[in-house]
């Protein structure tokens, strides 16, 4: 019992942005821990005999090691650590969820306060881009092996598989379509939730390695993954991310002004619309803006329409606030910065104007009933209960389908039925000979860490299956 | 970084530029479309291929100057570079053995109609030629297209040539006096496109139309670039650009081009502002050309 009163359950909180302020600029929401912060936080971990934090972690970061570094103020020792399991860590320190992962396996989270894994992650990654020199310190010195290996796409599975090999001696190629590297957290996930220039850091980290990233290079297209293995690659490993938009398949969806979320994202994140007509491209948010879903896309797309102005902005989802599937955070900012929550509704059709824009949705109400297949109660639309509302945006925010163009380009590998790459999940091997596959287009949408997790499992078993194939 | 080996202006708001492409030559094939970026402030946008030559590794576009983008492109000289050029993308022509093909073609819509032609030609198909023009200072490569061609017919808008002042006027009349088509292709302008798919239609002859949406990724990402076709959604950058000119909705797609016609000119506007001696010192292009002669 004694032990249990020295316990201090009191987490420190992160400063973040007034919500009032936050929501007119595209800044970081979430300013990080200063360094008395780090330390209070950090002294809170009890360093279990079992830690509980490392089992929930996808690439499992010694959490409770590079944690105790950082209460020992050995900051170079606390990026060492971290470093070791996770080559980026200022993103996952970010847009990891950790509430359902480490720090729902740390041993406090039972007594309610467990550790801020992630804002330590977090504190330890910006103290590292902060002090460069430390960085070519503990570059140690790479043997290539002398075998070569192609990655198609640079986000986190690419990314992370990518550091993996080149520390193993491989010399890596990334295949990137768009004309950055960093896939989703670039193009997707919003400069205030994730500013573009850590993502950046984290890219060059993986340069750094000796990896090389070509650009602009659509892989089914300008080349293909059989090409790639007749032409002196030892392995590809695919990680092209999740691809095709989910529409509403509703009357009026192609009216000028509906935007998939991927749209409105890539305009805002990728073009930087926000910057018109500094930055070329355009975008349109008017008023009134309509987000369909409720995951942390939705979330993203309708604090993005804030910060350019909106004066309404909804999140309409078809069942309630228990069935949303954002992470909790992620509402709650929503929420705090003014987003609207129209819970139990659904659209069934769009009405334009002689333009063909988009000015109304017609909604009706939904009631919960038994549970479907995904375990969640079925929403059940209530005769009689349609009316219209005056909208100048809609984004549906409803998921992605796979891309089909890697697939269609490649002999002799057999996909799901839902069109995703056939993939084994332990080793990210696939179909066929020599190819590996992992993240969303292994698994359908889902999260960066789990990405990251798929791109280092793909990683280890490359490098068990080349270097016994000598 | 793309370099420019070769910059012309055909005819105004018209140019031509040869890049540094190898790997995209390499693979492009008819009917296919690069997406560009010119500069790091620049957006996104598709053109067309016109041509490629895979041993010198170049690639060949044909533009008309329509908004800030394409501005800024023709702006650029010879030994410039292009930030970025992504391709080939989209699905290429089906090419078979139709029998009797006609190629309809206005503006930079020539481009592609010449590989187009060369590639029918190859497949044993009789390939006759229709091209059209405001008037004879818009007209250029009907020579080139001439000497791919079984037959090649100008169409000009000031009805200078011939009696016909309309492609579409001289398809209809092609298919009543009894002469057979098997396949009809469509590039260039979205009313030379509908008008001529409205020719077609009563004889029942398969018409293949170019469309050319406004695009973000142009690899089935985005979805800004759907079209619908015989009612169902499509996206233009992957399931096209290429589609049955009898079933798309012109109505949706005029009006999804012109989603952002406020904010174009304005881009426009001040991209000119801040350029006027750039555009000054590109002496062979009009000092100002207007946003509203978009084409469709």
């Amino acid at each position: 019992m004694a032990e249990k009163s020295k316990l201090n359950l009191n987490r420190v909180p992160i400063p973040k942005q007034a919500p009032e302020v936050r929501k007119k600029n595209f800044d970081e929401v979430a300013l990080g821990y200063a360094d008395e912060q780090a330390l209070e936080e950090a002294s809170r971990c009890i360093a279990c005999k079992k830690p509980g934090c490392k089992d929930g972690c996808p690439v499992n970061v010694d959490i409770p090691e590079f944690i105790k570094a950082v209460e020992e103020k050995d900051m170079p020792e606390a990026v060492r650590i971290l470093k070791n399991k996770n080559s980026l860590p200022g993103i996952c320190g970010r847009v990891c969820p950790q509430e359902t992962q480490c720090e729902m396996t740390c041993n406090l989270a039972k007594k309610g306060g467990p550790i801020a894994i992630g804002r330590l992650e977090r504190y330890v990654a910006d103290w590292e881009r902060a002090h460069p020199e430390i960085k070519e310190q503990q570059k140690g010195q790479i043997n290539l092996n002398g075998k070569k290996v192609a990655i198609v796409g640079s986000g986190p599975a690419g990314l992370t598989s990518a550091a993996d090999l080149a520390k193993l001696g491989y010399s890596v190629v990334i295949f990137e379509a768009l004309h950055v590297a960093g896939g989703v957290l670039m193009y997707g996930i919003p400069e205030f939730r994730l500013p573009k220039v850590i993502v950046q850091g984290e890219v060059d980290y993986v340069k750094s390695l000796g990896v090389e990233i070509k650009l602009n290079h659509v892989i089914g297209k300008i080349a293909t993954v059989d090409e790639f293995l007749k032409n002196g690659f030892d392995a590809v490993f695919l990680a092209p991310g999740a691809g095709a938009p989910m529409f509403l398949d509703i009357p009026g969806e192609n009216l000028s002004g509906i935007y998939s979320a991927n749209e409105f994202l890539t305009r805002t994140n990728l073009m930087k619309a926000y910057r018109f007509p500094e930055y070329d491209t355009p975008i349109q948010v008017g008023r009134r803006v309509a987000v369909f879903g409720a995951g942390n896309v939705a979330m993203d797309a309708s604090r993005c329409a804030l910060r350019f102005g909106a004066e309404e902005v909804y999140i309409i989802y078809r069942r309630s606030k228990a069935e949303m599937p954002a992470r909790l955070e992620e509402r709650e900012n929503a929420e705090e910065e003014g987003v609207i929550f129209k819970l139990l509704t659904n659209p069934s059709k769009f009405l334009g104007d002689e333009r063909g824009r988009v000015k109304a949705v017609e909604l009706h109400e939904m009631e919960l009933g038994e549970p479907d297949a995904s375990g969640r109660p079925r929403p059940i639309r209530k005769p009689g209960s349609e009316f219209i509302m005056e909208i100048d945006i809609a984004i549906p925010a409803l998921g992605t389908r796979p891309n089909p163009i890697i697939p269609s380009t490649t002999k002799g590998l057999e996909l799901t039925k839902w069109g995703t790459i056939l993939t084994d999940d332990a080793t990210g091997r696939t179909s066929k000979d020599r190819v590996w596959c992992g993240g969303d287009m292994a698994t359908g949408a889902a999260t960066v860490i789990s990405a990251m997790g798929a791109g280092r499992r793909a990683a280890t078993d490359i490098d068990t299956r080349l270097r016994n194939s000598n | 970084m793309y370099k420019i080996l070769k910059r012309e202006t055909l005819v105004p708001n018209t140019v031509y530029l040869k890049v540094e492409a190898p790997e995209i030559a390499r693979k492009a094939k008819p009917g296919q479309f690069v997406i560009l970026r010119v500069d790091e402030f620049g957006e996104r946008f598709p053109l067309s291929l016109t041509g490629w030559d895979k041993n010198e590794g170049t690639l060949e576009i044909l533009f008309l100057i329509m908004g800030r983008s394409t501005m800024k492109l023709s702006a650029l000289e010879e030994g410039d570079c292009i930030m970025d050029v992504v391709g080939p993308l989209g699905r290429p022509t089906e090419i078979e053995s139709y029998g009797n093909t006609m190629c309809v073609c206005s503006t930079y819509g020539v481009g592609p109609t010449i590989t187009l032609v060369k590639a029918l030609k190859e497949k044993g198909n009789r390939v006759v030629s229709v091209m059209e023009a405001k008037d004879e200072a818009y007209l250029f490569w009907e020579d080139r297209l001439e000497s791919v061609s079984d037959e090649t017919h100008v169409v000009l808008g000031d009805g200078s040539r011939g009696k016909h002042k309309q492609a579409s006027q001289f398809v209809k009349e092609y298919l009543e006096s009894g002469n057979k088509l098997d396949r009809v292709f469509i590039f260039g302008r979205v009313f030379t496109m509908i008008e001529c798919s409205e020719a077609t239609k009563p004889f029942g002859v398969k018409t293949i139309v170019g469309l050319t949406p406004i695009m973000v990724d142009g690899t089935g990402m985005c979805g800004c670039c759907r079209v619908s076709v015989g009612g169902e959604t499509k996206f233009a950058c992957v399931d096209g650009p290429e589609f049955d000119g009898h079933l798309v909705d012109w109505e949706l797609l005029i009006k999804r081009k012109r989603a952002y016609l406020i904010e174009e000119a304005r881009a426009f506007d001040l991209w000119q502002l801040g350029n006027l001696r750039r555009i000054a010192v590109l002496s062979e292009l009009p000092g100002r050309v207007s946003v509203v002669q978009k084409n469709g």
